[in-house]
């Protein structure tokens, strides 16, 4: 008997939600940095526009490779960019990769001298480039904004269009991964931050976007209980299921009800240390990212 | 041409030939099997009431293998056989995750495996392996589109499920029961 048809599909192990994490931070980083270079809000933000997308390059580069060992045929990868096809989220979810890794390694150069003052390069043509690039930095940034969303929202798709896992296949899905991915890119940019203004800024960010997130996980468990035997059974792995501790304890409260509760205290005026609502809304993505690879893979078809 | 399996549950023994003839046939590595038997019982001691069905790939008309395959691997081929292209398949297992029937495994040479329908003997004029080899002919192969075809006159005859038809795959693995 195959492993696999018996006595349980776990196809995707820990690559898959560590990409899916990654992703969507570089995701959200980027949506930001690129939203506020559009509204020329630079100086406002610094953190948001330049220093925080340092870390997307290798954020990206290091979920390409969790990608690549995930793959059975790794000698064969090209074969992803032979072809586009729509129909496939994976497909277009590469070549997705393809558009928003270059930028982000271009974002990158520009802003160089935020970290290196001094820093200045070494070839002519390398100098011509970023004249280049920064003479049409607004048109990149439109590209990037809309390509870290298709990437972020993407992340989710690519589980909803598996119908023959019930938990995934659900559309809210997409948006509750972008949701996802802004916030945590949002508590990213809000640890980097020097400036007071901005990481209220992104405090009340982040809030709204858990509210969402909090909001569409509701939503996706009342569609659930509303329809069929298989979904109803797929709600029952978060609902007195094997997943229910992890998901509400770590997910939820630890990763989306403590942070945001915490958030709001400092708006207040009390003092909360940025890094502990920061480094819990990260684990929380990434914990949700986990928690729904692998419940997906438990729930099934009743035959 | 649309090419289907039928099979009689009333005569399945349950015997495991099937799977052998194929793991044969088509050179299976050890430890894997593109097709198994299922043996359901329902009710409660003493009324009992059980069914033996042989499952492979249900050959799906709406194949959700071939709709998530990111590079084309997956396709339909003559008579609507879903095959995958070794030298295409990348190995990323969406078409192991999107299969509801969990027909598909990854083969240790990093492309994904699955039953075939015995494609290379069809096109000699033979039947499948396990079709053949089934000591109690209780599976049948043949074309839907001729209804002269031994599985249409089955189907026109006697009561027949297929597997998850709500799943919307089309199927094209049917079971008289």
């Amino acid at each position: 008997m195959n492993p696999m048809i018996d006595p349980q599909l776990n196809i995707w192990h820990w690559h898959i939600p560590l990409y899916l994490f990654l992703g969507g931070l570089a995701a959200g980083i980027l949506f930001f940095a690129a939203l506020y270079t559009i509204q020329g809000k630079e100086k406002l933000y610094p953190a948001a526009v330049k220093r925080a997308p340092f870390i997307t390059p290798f954020i990206l580069v290091i979920g390409l490779l969790a990608l690549l060992l995930d793959l059975n045929n790794k000698p064969y990868f090209w074969q992803l960019y032979t072809t586009l096809r729509l129909e496939s989220p994976m497909s277009w979810g590469a070549w997705t990769l393809m558009v928003v890794t270059p930028i982000s390694f271009i974002w990158c150069a520009l802003n160089i001298r935020e970290i290196f003052p001094s820093f200045d390069w070494k070839y002519r043509w390398i100098k011509r480039l970023e004249s280049f690039f920064t003479k049409y930095k607004i048109a990149m940034s439109w590209v990037l904004l809309i390509f870290s969303v298709i990437l972020g929202i993407y992340t989710g798709i690519l589980f909803s269009a598996f119908n023959a896992r019930p938990l995934w296949n659900t559309s809210i899905l997409g948006p509750l991964f972008l949701a996802s991915g802004l916030s945590t890119g949002a508590a990213y940019i809000m640890l980097v931050s020097r400036s007071h203004a901005e990481r209220v800024m992104f405090s009340k960010i982040d809030i709204v976007l858990i509210g969402i997130e909090l909001f569409l996980i509701i939503h996706m468990f009342m569609g659930f209980l509303a329809s069929t035997q298989v979904q109803i059974d797929a709600a029952g792995l978060f609902l007195g299921g094997p997943y229910t501790v992890v998901f509400w304890v770590f997910v939820v409260f630890l990763g989306m009800v403590l942070p945001a509760i915490l958030e709001v205290l400092e708006l207040n005026k009390f003092r909360v240390p940025v890094l502990i609502p920061g480094l819990l809304v990260l684990f929380g993505g990434l914990m949700f990212r986990f928690v729904i690879a692998y419940a997906g893979q438990a729930s099934r078809w009743l035959y | 041409m649309r090419y289907a399996m039928v099979i009689d549950t009333k005569k399945c023994v349950g015997c495991s030939d099937c799977v052998v003839a194929c793991q044969t046939e088509n050179k299976v590595p050890i430890g894997y099997a593109r097709d198994w038997v299922v043996e359901v019982t329902t009710g409660t001691y003493p009324h009992l009431q059980m069914e033996i069905r042989s499952e492979r790939c249900n050959q799906c008309e709406n194949a959700p293998c071939v709709r998530c395959c990111p590079t084309g691997s997956s396709h339909y081929s003559t008579g609507g056989i879903v095959l995958v292209k070794p030298r295409r398949c990348i190995g990323c297992g969406a078409c192991i995750t999107s299969c509801p029937y969990d027909a598909r495994f990854p083969h240790p040479k990093g492309h994904v495996d699955k039953c075939t329908f015995c494609d290379h003997r069809i096109k000699e004029g033979n039947q499948p392996a396990c079709v053949e080899v089934c000591p109690t002919r209780c599976m049948y192969f043949g074309n839907l589109d001729d209804p002269g075809s031994e599985v249409s006159k089955l189907l026109r005859q006697r009561r027949y499920k297929t597997l998850i038809p709500e799943a919307g795959t089309k199927p094209h693995l049917y079971f008289l029961t």
